[in-house]
């Protein structure tokens, strides 16, 4: 099993100027591990991180969007799935890391630790999808997957991380959209 | 009454889709995100959907407008949000967590499934439609009613208002928009 922080570190040294789209848990570990203007926090309505992402990858199609999901809030969006699929953006990588837990909430089991993310969102129709639990099997695929057309899906099974310090105050920073609007609105 | 007095005041309580259409057209409105409801479904998705000036993004259930909305939104694409007014309370969180409490410019379209036009949405014997203006004014929602052609002129200046002042608007329609003749069924 892998943790959420690892694959997050794998995953930071491939980002360039890519738009980073996070959530609760998920995005306590990238800001923390990877504090940039282009990190877009979804906070305030679980489940929607999926659909800013689309947003976002359908206003800039020449821009990568990557989207950092926590498998309890995929469950509350699991039709994005079906529309991301259905428009199809190339440019749009969409994680999930499942914990089997909302973390955020107390740590609470989802309904079904069982659920197959990757075969749901293969069945909704997503160019591309992949399963990690190997930490060295994701170091190894992650810069192949994030070259490829999209829209790509990969869960990545984490085991529950120990107690994150939510900041929701800088969660919340109205600067912090500012400063991802100026960047995101940039073409150099 | 004479017939031709009769024939205004009839026209007078008409809405046509088309005349909306053109306000959301002038309004530079790109994007339509919708789940599909009955009181705008061929006075103005159909027609939409067949129109080349928009890009028509279905969805699976309302609250994703919001979230696309906003993503759009920071690429200065402007995107208007079809629903029904159950899926307008079925995502209220959405529409108050990004769109009232983050400022951002959701301007969503919202058919008030069966309202009788004639009488007041607050007056409605509907529970539902009843409710939509005293959520929209305690959340601080901006809303305006269309009900007749003579209301279409709101449109432009509320979608406007919403992006420069990055606010969300509901544009509550309270008729069956009539399709044009061209494309109705």
């Amino acid at each position: 099993m892998m943790k959420r922080d690892q694959c997050f570190r794998i995953l930071a040294r491939h980002i360039k100027d890519e738009a980073v789209v996070s959530t609760y848990s998920s995005a306590v570990d990238w800001v923390e591990i990877n504090p940039r203007p282009l990190n877009y926090l979804s906070i305030g309505a679980m489940g929607l991180d999926s659909s800013h992402g689309l947003g976002l990858a359908l206003g800039r199609p020449d821009k990568r969007v990557i989207v950092l999901q926590g498998d309890g809030s995929l469950l509350m969006n699991l039709g994005s799935l079906v529309t991301i699929a259905a428009l199809a953006p190339k440019n749009l990588v969409h994680f999930v890391a499942q914990n089997d837990s909302y973390e955020a909430n107390g740590s609470q089991p989802i309904p079904n630790p069982k659920v197959d993310f990757a075969g749901i969102a293969r069945g909704a129709g997503y160019a591309a999808c992949y399963d990690f639990s190997d930490l060295k099997n994701f170091e190894q695929q992650i810069a192949h997957l994030l070259e490829q057309e999209g829209p790509v899906f990969a869960t990545l099974r984490v085991e529950p991380s120990k107690p994150l310090k939510y900041d929701y105050r800088s969660l919340y920073d109205p600067e912090k959209r500012q400063a991802f609007k100026t960047a995101f609105a940039s073409r150099t | 009454m004479d017939a031709l007095a009769e024939g205004v005041a009839a026209n007078a309580r008409e809405l046509h889709g088309a005349g909306i259409i053109a306000a959301i057209k002038a309004s530079g409105i790109q994007y339509i995100l919708a789940v599909p409801d009955i009181v705008t479904s061929s006075g103005l998705l159909a027609p939409i959907a067949c129109d080349k000036d928009f890009r028509l993004v279905r969805v699976c259930k309302e609250d994703e407008c919001i979230g696309i909305a906003s993503g759009l939104s920071y690429s200065d694409k402007r995107a208007l949000i079809l629903i029904q007014y159950t899926g307008f309370l079925d995502s209220l969180n959405a529409i108050r967590g990004i769109a009232v409490e983050y400022k951002q410019p959701i301007c969503m379209m919202v058919g008030l499934l069966g309202h009788d036009p004639e009488v007041a949405p607050r007056a409605s014997p509907r529970y539902g439609v009843r409710i939509i203006e005293p959520i929209c004014d305690d959340m601080g929602l901006a809303h305006h009613l269309i009900s007749v052609d003579a209301d279409v002129g709101k449109i432009q200046p509320a979608i406007e208002r919403a992006y420069h002042e990055s606010e969300p608007v509901a544009l509550l329609i309270g008729r069956r928009p009539k399709p044009s003749s061209r494309t109705s069924p």
